[in-house]
Order: C-alpha cells, then structure tokens, then sequence
C-alpha cells in the first residue's frame, strides 16, 4: 500500500496551494461577507484550467484524476469553501455528467466551452419534496415532437446564478418511479426558466445558491444525456464523485482550521504561558490532527477506487460521513481554541465554523450517508 | 423537573413566555440579519421588571429568586438569544456587583436608571492579553489628586456602546497577580472614555459587543467598587452568578432550536410519511430531550443552591458548562434534522440558533475554563496543594 501522493498530485496540490495563497485566502472573508464571487477570480482560474480539470485533453480538459484533481480542491477549500463547491458542482458534476453520460454530439458541443470557463454549469436534482428522498422528483419532461417541455421546481441549485446551463434531472415516465427519471442539459437562457434570488445561507456564503423554476421550458432530444429513464442512475454514480468531493471540502476546511488553531495555540499567552503548554489544548490538538489525517485517507482510498474504475458508492459515502464529522469536530476545537476571538469574524476559524456545518448537509446528509452504508452491509 | 417547580415559579414561566413570543420572537431573525441592537426593547423590558431581577425595589428592581431569574433568561433565549444576552449580562454583570459590593450611594445612583430606567449597564473585565485569564488585566488606575486616573483597554464587552456604565476592573496596587486589581463604575459620558468598534459576530448579532478605551479617565474615589485590590475575588463571585444566566441562555436557545426541530419532523413527509417516524430522527429527538431535561435540572439546581445561600461555585461551572455543550449538541441537530433548510438564514430558528449557542460555550469563560473550575474545587479536597 503506498501512501504517498504521486508527483502529479504534489505538483497540482501545490500549485493550487499558491494560486490560494495569493489570489483567494486574502480575499475569503470579503467574499464571504458579501456572499458572491467576483467575475474576476472566475476568469483568473478558467484561464489556468480549473473549469476542466477532469476532462480529457481534447475537449480542452486538463485529464486529472479523480486523486489529483481532489488534491487541488483541498486546497481550494482551505482557502474558500464557497469558491471550491463552485468548481466542484462545475467540474465532478456537470462536466462529468456531459462526458461519462452524454452523446458524442452533446460533448463535443458543450465541453470545450465548459472546460475553458466559457459555459459554467448548475446543477439541479434537489426539489422542495426530494432532498434526502431523490427518486421521488416531480419536475417533469413530457416528450413532444422531438422536443421535451419541462416544468417543475429545483431547489437549493448549486451555480444557479452563475451558470450558463443547467444539469436538470426531471421525470419522463411517471409511472416507473426511480426508472422513469432522465438527464437533460439545460441552456440557462431557454425561455420559460426563472431563477429565484439568492438563498441566504449560514456558510459557504461565496458561493451562489437559489431555486430555479422551469414552466413549459422546451429543451430538444439532443439535450437529453444518456436514455431515457437513466437519468437516477447517472445521479447516483455522480453523486459518488458530489460525495468525494465534499469528503476533500471537509478535509480541507478542517486542516485550515486546524492550521489556524495550532498557529493560534504557540501564539496565545494566558497563565504567564503560551497555551498550547496546556495539556488540555495538546490533546485538542492531538485529537484533530488525527482524525483530519484518517479522514484525507479514507477520502483519498474512495478517490482511488474510483480512478481505478471500482464500484465507490459505499466507500465514497464512508468517506463523505466521516470526514463531514471530523470536519465539524476539528472546526468547533479550533473556535474553542480561539475563545471570544474565535466567535469573531476577523478570525476565519468564524468562517470555517460556519462554511464547515454544510458538508453534513448537502450531497446528502449523515443521515443519507448511513442510509446508503448500511443498505450497502446489509444487503448480502 | 418543570412541574416540580413550585407554582410561581410556573406561573411566571408563562408571563414571561407570553411577552417573549409577542414582543421579541417577531423581530429576533431581522435583528440578527441586519445585526441590529433593539433600542426598543429596553422599555418594555424594563416595564416587565426584566431588567432589575436582582434589585431589591428601593432601587427600582422587580426583584425574584434565581430560579425565576433563570427561567426569564431562558425563555427570552428561547425565541432570542440576543436578548437572553443582553439582560443576562445586564442583570448579573451590571447590577450584581454594584449591589453586592457597591455602597449605598452607588446603588442609589446606578441601580434605577439601570432598573425601572431602563438604560443598560456594563461590565468590562476581558482585554486583548487577558480573556481565561482575566487576572492578567493590563488596565491601570493610579491615584492622582482626589481621583483615579484610569488608562487601559477592555474588548468582548456586552452592550458596551449602549450602556451608560461598566464596571469595569484595573490594576491598582503594584504587586503581581490578582490581588493588584481593584473595580469601578465608570459613566460613559466622562472624558477619555470612549467605545470602540462594534464586532462583527458569527451569532448574537441582536446583542451589541464592542471595545472600550479609557485615556486618563478622571474616576472619582466614590466610584470605586469596593474594596481595593479585591477586584479579582469580586469578578469570581459575579461570573459565578453570571454562569446560572449564561447556562439559562444555553438551554433556552437549545429548546427553542429543539421546538423548531420536533415541529418540523412532525410536519416533513418524505415517502409519503412524516420524518419524525425514522427511527434515526426519533433517536435524535429522544437525546436532545433528554440532555436538554438534564441541563434544566442542572442550571435550577445552581439556581435553587445560590437561593438557598450555599456555596455554588462548582455548580454553577457544572450547569454552565454542561448546558452550552448540551445546547451546541442540540442545535446541531436540530439543523441536521431538518436538512437543507436547516442551513439558511432565516426561514427556520435553528440556523440562528446554532451561531448563537456557540457564545455560550466561549462566553464568562469557556469550557475548557469551567472544566479548571469544576477540576480544582473537587480534587481541594482529596489532592494537597
């Protein structure tokens, strides 16, 4: 078993690290307060490639694996959360969904655009009455003369303000349930779409979430990715890659908390003494670097399996449950760490606090986590 | 434990938790949004006796035990833990003191505007270098003329841009340690006291926290509080007072955010069924009420032991850090309970909830602070020096 990321993933990781330092840690909080991305960040990183990280190079793509690029985006989120999810949805989601899952036609339509940060995608299963329950969507595609008409409701849609299309998953054959839901690319300026204002949220503020509504929006068959009534199937397999990559959004929100709590402990004088000399906040510290380096490498074993071309649907959502938890351990010592400056938001230990609390919530909760698990051990 | 309580103590229960849910409850989720302090507050809340519960009435207090005391706290926290805030430091930081160890003059002085008034007080003891260890206080007061001169910085000060006095502690006797501080009340309109920026907090955004800076404040020898070089064993007696109120809070956000959660899991259906039939979400339930009957009975127990004029300092380090852990756990999954929803601001309490409760596990020392507490009072016995 070799535990050593390749030279591949350190040079990405690393890269990625000084692109954090320089452009997006300085400017984390602004983003944060002010709960949008500017224009500017976007372009600066689809220049680079990270709107195509996964693809392969012909679409414009920079080919990474599941590994290496998951090693960039722990480095993304330990600067910005918000911004990291964006590409995330953006790359593991709609690109992925477009590539493994769509025609030759529709990949050489949308890709090269997507991978050069000209066509940035949303991504949008969830639906006021389908969160954890996502077999159970109502939105609808009803097939008329070579097109589909959509109407429906999505919720908590990732990108949805940004994007220029939408990764749509609705229902074309009500009577098969789970089997009757199918996959369309949605060009965000089809008539007929109407995207809400933006939700207000605890954390991961930088990053731009809202409903979007969709009556008699009229998409043609070309749109449809994969057949029909493989729609949740496809959801299900990208959600492995959704769970992965939250799995590395925790590990690296906790690791700069982390990193700012250790930082923090050899600064701090109280008692006549630095604090980290308290053995109360040694085994803090003990504590949570332990559980951030099992949690990199139970996400890096889901991350492998995957590129190795695995089933990952119980190891991604191993990996998704625990290091959410470990997340949201790691990110609470490290205010307790900070006492009343931790609760401030000129210390970002307040900002990973709150960006930290989403990753048991979205992609599935805990609850949806174990679910799966536990299906998964029961089932032979 | 609620239905043990004797009668008053239920019947002022649903007093007070009529006036939160119409006074307070409709404004809490715009205060925290618009981090507002709610001027507008202080009158009704003084006119309901809310700001004098440890007041005797010849200075304008409504005064009642500490269990009601504790049961006022949490119902306002149950709906706002901004204002839980706000007349938890209000009552056991600002008037405590000044009763407890002020003289008659001061209290006749501060106490009723502070009470039946209206007006808020503060108490300044953290500074930048001094938070757990608040015995390290840089502030000093030098006798000059017929005055203290007073120079320093204090930061994390509850309603200090609103309050018309803190008490607030400084050094004054040149030997090392605790025993060099001494206290005093300081009026806000006095030369060289001035308040500095307002924090911008991850909850509590309804309550006002900022600096104060004193520059060769003029305070008058009747100003000071007490006894000098007693400043220290004063704020002990206060915080362990002021940890009843801070648990009190804890365990009226922790049942407000577990109302929100039980409702919601009655009410959200997924396959056709309410939530709250998955075991999973039962379980949840069934620990967040119980750890939230635990905390009760420990923060009335602190309450009851303080009445009863019996030592409660380990108590109340129990039920404060008990309760803010308890709270921090129950918000959480009050959150986890209802999902998404759970992490926006402002359709649901919870969200609120869980960036408030965090304070209460930080605030009149941390957890890791009440567990040194608890830790020395029951090893002096068994353990020599």
């Amino acid at each position: 078993m070799d535990f050593n990321l390749s030279e591949d993933d350190l040079m990405i990781k690393e890269t990625a690290a000084e692109l954090a330092a320089k452009r997006i840690i300085p400017n984390a909080e602004k983003w944060d307060e002010e709960a949008a991305l500017p224009k500017d960040i976007l372009d600066e990183m689809a220049e680079l490639g990270y709107f195509g990280m996964m693809l392969p190079e012909e679409y414009g793509g920079l080919g990474l694996s599941t590994v290496t690029y998951n090693c960039a985006m722990e480095e993304l989120s330990a600067a910005c959360a918000g911004l990291m999810i964006t590409l995330s949805v953006h790359n593991s989601l709609c690109c992925e969904a477009i590539y493994h899952f769509g025609s030759d036609q529709l990949r050489q339509k949308y890709l090269p655009d997507m991978a050069a940060g000209k066509i940035i995608g949303a991504y949008s299963l969830t639906e006021p009455n389908a969160g954890t329950d996502a077999g159970s969507i109502k939105t609808s595609a009803v097939k008329k003369s070579g097109k589909y008409i959509i109407n429906g409701t999505k919720t908590f849609v990732t990108n949805a303000g940004l994007a220029d299309l939408i990764v749509l998953f609705a229902v074309t054959d009500p009577e098969k349930g789970s089997k009757g839901i199918s996959c369309f690319v949605v060009p965000k300026d089809t008539p007929g779409i109407m995207i809400g204002a933006k939700e207000r949220k605890m954390g991961i503020r930088a990053s731009d979430t809202r409903e979007v509504s969709f009556v008699d929006v009229e998409v043609p068959e070309f749109n449809r990715i994969g057949d029909e009534g493989t729609g949740f199937k496809t959801a299900v397999i990208l959600l492995n890659n959704g769970r992965i990559g939250v799995a590395f959004q925790s590990i690296g929100i906790a690791r700069a908390a982390f990193d700012e709590a250790l930082k923090y402990s050899k600064e701090r004088k109280q008692f006549g003494q630095l604090i980290c000399n308290f053995q109360a906040i040694q085994f803090k510290l003990a504590e949570m670097a332990t559980k951030i380096d099992a949690g990199r490498l139970l996400a890096l074993r889901a991350a492998a399996m995957k590129d190795a071309g695995e089933n990952v649907a119980m190891e991604s959502s191993m990996a998704k449950l625990f290091c959410s938890q470990v997340c949201n351990y790691v990110v609470n010592e490290a205010v307790q760490i900070h006492g009343g400056y931790g609760y401030m938001k000129e210390y970002a230990v307040e900002r990973y606090f709150r960006d930290g609390r989403v990753t048991e919530i979205y992609e599935g909760t805990t609850e949806a986590q174990k679910m799966v698990i536990s299906r998964q051990l029961l089932r032979d | 434990m609620t239905v043990l309580l004797k009668k008053e103590h239920q019947e002022y229960r649903e007093k007070i938790r009529a006036f939160a849910e119409e006074k307070i409850a409709p404004q809490a989720a715009q205060l925290d949004l618009e981090q507002r302090f709610p001027t507008e507050y202080l009158k009704p809340l003084a006119e309901m006796g809310l700001m004098g519960m440890v007041v005797p009435e010849e200075y304008g207090g409504a005064p009642v035990d500490t269990v009601c005391y504790s049961i006022a706290v949490e119902e306002l926290s149950r709906v706002c833990g901004s204002t839980g805030i706000t007349i938890a430091a209000h009552n056991s930081l600002g008037c405590f003191p000044i009763l407890k160890f002020g003289t008659e003059e001061q209290s006749k002085k501060y106490l009723p505007r502070g009470t039946r008034g209206g007006e808020l007080l503060a108490f300044g003891l953290t500074e930048p270098e001094a938070g757990s260890d608040a015995g390290a206080t840089k502030t000093t007061a030098v006798k000059k003329d017929d005055h203290w001169l007073m120079n320093g910085a204090k930061c994390f000060i509850t309603s200090a841009s609103h309050a018309f006095a803190t008490i607030a502690t400084a050094r004054t006797l040149d030997v090392p340690g605790v025993k060099g501080i001494s206290s005093f009340i300081l009026e806000k309109d006095w030369e060289g006291y001035e308040v500095g920026k307002k924090e911008n907090k991850m909850g509590l955004r309804g309550s006002d926290t900022s600096s104060l800076h004193f520059t060769d404040v003029k305070v008058p020898f009747e100003n000071q509080l007490g006894v000098e070089g007693e400043g220290f064993k004063q704020f002990m007696i206060t915080l362990d007072g002021g940890r009843i109120s801070i648990a009190a809070m804890a365990l009226g956000l922790a049942q407000g955010a577990y109302e929100c959660a039980l409702k919601y899991a009655a009410e959200k259906k997924e396959n056709g069924k309410p939530i709250g039939t998955m075991q999973s979400i039962q379980w949840k339930l069934a620990d967040m009420a119980t750890e939230i009957e635990a905390a009760r009975c420990l923060v009335y127990g602190a309450s009851m032991m303080k009445d009863a004029g019996v030592r409660f300092t380990t108590e109340s380090a129990m039920a404060k850090l008990y309760a803010s852990e308890v709270g921090n756990r129950v918000c959480y999954q009050a959150i986890q309970i209802l999902g998404e929803v759970g992490y926006l601001t402002g359709p649901y309490s919870a969200e609120r909830m869980y960036r408030d409760i965090k304070l209460c596990e930080i605030g009149e020392g941390t957890s890791e602070i009440q567990r040194i507490v608890i830790a020395r009072n029951i090893l002096k016995s068994v353990m020599p020096k």
